[in-house]
């Protein structure tokens, strides 16, 4: 008996259509390189050295918690490499180490290990993280004052940051193709808006993100900002630039669109997008902060487990 | 295997292969083994065998009744000795007996059913035909005992095939068309109803406008074979949840049934041989013909397919088969296919969290919330599932667990939960 060839048992299905999650991770991080590539290429070494330092910090930390919580080691799924490199896109290029430690620490460890790891952190990870940043060190994170020792040949000035201190007359230079091909100071991968939209389709196309978030994210920007451009131009901006600037681009493509806090039924997603997409404007048009995509989803990303109530009802069911 | 296109964004179509028309089916008829192995799922809670015993002398043909006070029965598939009888438990737990028979080179055919058929009386002749090629439990469906189960007055014939890759129903729509008709006739006259719906996918409904049956087509597109997808596209009859098709008084009967039904009554011999789709590790198929009770490694090595530690064996289709650990088992009733992979085509299961990626949502034919079931299911809450999250509404196609990202076994979470729910019910119901 004990020669015996033995099978592998297990319930069905048999095939398997291949998806994993390391292959959505790594696709991930494959659609940024174009916003990232570009953001080295402005910021040079600093922006790299920012990128790879959070990339290894992260998944330093996912070790960290995988031993300490006696869990499987699942650094390897790449999701703590996605979420370093995604904290680091968001990040100016001159941000001390420190900070990036602390923020990937605060996303890895309190955004996502201490909910129980992948799949159930209630709030994006990466958005956990770059909310206390921001709240904590406002002067590094501030693009004006981080990025002053650059001269790109632009416009230096963070334009969400124009618009909400010097008013509307502050972002006339701000073009919308300037805007689209990366004039303009932000993170490291943010203010790249063509290599965001390019990798963001590239994702839609694979079907790694749920294209539903990210249209209703731009719609719901684009509707409200519309109506208080139409209200008073004098004092709002247009609607493409809030489209074109700040994190518009990266939240509508990476941020709103991770998947364990964003809704996965049809009604819901219009909802969570749309919503997210209209506090966005809010913020930034009323709002005390420059920039409201951060916690325009984070909002969101608490009301999600209700949106996702509204669902279609199941075969056989209340009949 | 079937992958994720490389623009996942479309979903992939999951299509069961049709047969190439115009081109002669080829069916390898496996030689008869010098064993055979009869499978019989006990549901009698009789622990011992009392009426046959090792040593006994068996005809081919006969009706085997193995406990007292039960009207069960197994046929004899062939003429010889019993050499042993021994208790399994197969899956979720149920009982089986399976009785190994010596066979002898000369088949010697037991006249019970051929005079029970010449009598002409359909009651008589139905007692052999608990079970047909294609159908293992066809005596719920020819019950001619109203109390025991709600009278059936429709029919549907599936012509369509229980699976991916597997193709016996339309083998049976090319190549036994006579019987088909035959068995129609006879399945009308023993359930008297003449409504009766032959279900084809499109390629063969050219086939079957002599048969003179309603003929309805639906999209060769998994999982349209299942009886509830066929009530709902075809029938626009939506079963409740939980219940089955056969609670709104609709039959399902696979084609192959009906053809061996038409043979029975033609030849006077009860069918004992099954058409089944061995699918080999490179995915390609082979239609064969086995008698049941067939050793599976026969079949295997009939074909030259050989078998190595930590590959995986399968009795049934790739979607909704059962791996089985032994290559003795035999080829039974309702074996549809074999299907043998190899280690490295093996894509196992993974004990990840739900990551909420929505797959199992876009590909769920039945609605089910997976992501919120495989939850509440991983932490045994099975009231909370059946109740809020469509447990029952489930129709076990197995799409969710092909199309997750974290390679969770969703279809063994749901079967379990189902189990699982059920005994809760029968202890609570005990307790009452």
């Amino acid at each position: 008996m004990h020669s015996q060839k033995l099978f592998i048992g297990s319930h069905a299905p048999y095939f398997h259509n291949g998806n994993s999650v390391a292959s959505k991770s790594y696709n991930i991080m494959f659609a940024a390189l174009p916003a990232v590539g570009m953001g080295i290429y402005q910021y040079g070494i600093p922006a790299l050295a920012v990128i790879t330092f959070s990339i290894s910090c992260a998944m330093l930390w996912e070790l960290i918690m995988n031993i300490a919580m006696k869990r499987p080691i699942s650094i390897g799924d790449g999701d703590a490499a996605a979420i370093g490199l995604i904290l680091a896109m968001l990040l100016p290029a001159t941000t001390p180490w420190w900070i990036v430690l602390t923020g990937t620490f605060l996303a890895i460890v309190i955004g996502k290990q201490i909910f129980g790891g992948l799949g159930c952190n209630p709030f994006n990870p990466v958005l956990v993280a770059f909310a206390i940043l921001m709240l904590s060190w406002k002067n590094y994170l501030d693009f004006d004052a981080a990025l002053l020792n650059y001269d790109l040949g632009f416009k230096m000035l963070y334009p969400l940051g124009a618009l909400k201190h010097f008013g509307i007359n502050a972002i006339g230079d701000f073009t919308s193709q300037g805007l689209l091909m990366g004039q303009q100071i932000g993170g490291i991968g943010a203010s790249c808006g063509l290599g965001l939209i390019i990798g963001g389709l590239y994702l839609i196309l694979r079907g790694y993100i749920r294209w539903e978030i990210v249209f209703s994210f731009l719609i719901g920007i684009f509707v409200t900002a519309l109506l208080y451009n139409i209200s008073d131009p004098d004092k709002y901006a247009a609607p493409m630039f809030h489209l074109l600037t700040g994190y518009t681009l990266i939240g509508a493509f990476f941020l709103a669109t991770e998947d364990s806090s964003s809704p996965v039924n049809l009604v819901p997603m219009l909802l969570y997008g749309a919503g997210a997409g209209i506090f966005t404007v809010l913020i930034r048009n009323i709002g005390a902060f420059v920039d409201g995509v951060v916690l325009a989803v984070l909002i969101f990303n608490v009301a999600n487990p209700l949106l996702d109530k509204i669902r279609p009802k199941a075969l056989g069911k209340g009949i | 295997m079937i992958k994720r296109p490389f623009f996942g964004l479309i979903q992939a179509r999951l299509k069961y292969p049709a047969l190439i028309p115009d081109q002669p089916v080829a069916i390898k008829d496996i030689d008869l083994s010098s064993k055979i192995v009869l499978l019989y799922e006990n549901k009698t809670g009789q622990q011992n065998v009392s009426r046959l015993k090792a040593g006994d002398k068996v005809k081919t043909g006969q009706r085997l009744e193995l406990f007292e006070n039960t009207s069960d029965y197994i046929i004899s598939t062939a003429t010889g000795e019993v050499k042993e009888i021994s208790k399994h438990t197969g899956y979720f737990g149920r009982n089986y007996i399976s009785i190994t028979i010596a066979r002898n080179p000369e088949d010697q055919w037991d006249e019970n059913f051929k005079t029970a058929g010449q009598a002409g009386n359909y009651e008589d002749v139905i007692k052999f035909l608990g079970a047909l090629p294609g159908e293992a439990g066809l005596s719920t469906l020819l019950s001619l005992n109203p109390a025991e189960h709600p009278p059936i007055n429709k029919i549907v014939i599936k012509g369509i095939d229980n699976d991916l890759l597997v193709a016996n129903n339309q083998t049976i729509l090319r190549t036994q068309l006579d019987d088909l008709k035959n068995g129609i006739d006879i399945l009308s006259e023993i359930m008297h109803t003449t409504d009766i719906i032959f279900v084809v996918p499109p390629a063969l409904k050219t086939q079957l406008s002599e048969l003179g049956v309603t003929v309805k087509t639906v999209k060769p597109k998994y999982p349209n074979h299942f009886p509830h997808m066929i009530m709902k596209n075809v029938l626009r009859e939506i079963v409740p949840a939980g219940k089955s098709p056969g609670d709104s008084k609709t039959g399902f009967i696979n084609a192959e049934a009906v053809a061996a039904l038409g043979m029975a009554f033609r030849d006077r011999e009860i069918p004992i041989y099954k058409i089944l789709t061995v699918i080999k590790k490179d995915s390609s198929v082979v239609m064969v013909r086995a008698r049941v009770g067939t050793p599976v490694k026969d079949i295997l090595d009939t074909l030259g397919i050989e078998l190595n530690h930590g590959d995986r064996l399968v009795l049934g289709g790739p979607m909704t088969g059962h791996a089985v650990y032994s290559e003795d088992l035999p080829v039974m009733y309702d074996t549809d296919a074999i299907m043998v992979q190899g280690k490295k085509q093996i894509i196992l299961s993974t004990d990840t969290q739900c990551i909420n990626c929505g797959e199992c949502i876009r590909a769920c034919p039945a609605k089910v919330p997976v992501n919120m079931l495989v939850r509440v299911l991983e932490n045994g809450l099975y009231d909370d599932a059946a109740d809020e999250y469509g447990l029952f509404s489930c129709i076990e196609c197995g799409l969710c667990a092909y199309v997750c990202s974290a390679r969770i076994p969703v279809l063994h979470f749901i079967m379990l939960g189902k189990h699982e729910y059920a005994l809760l019910k029968n202890a609570e119901e005990s307790n009452a």
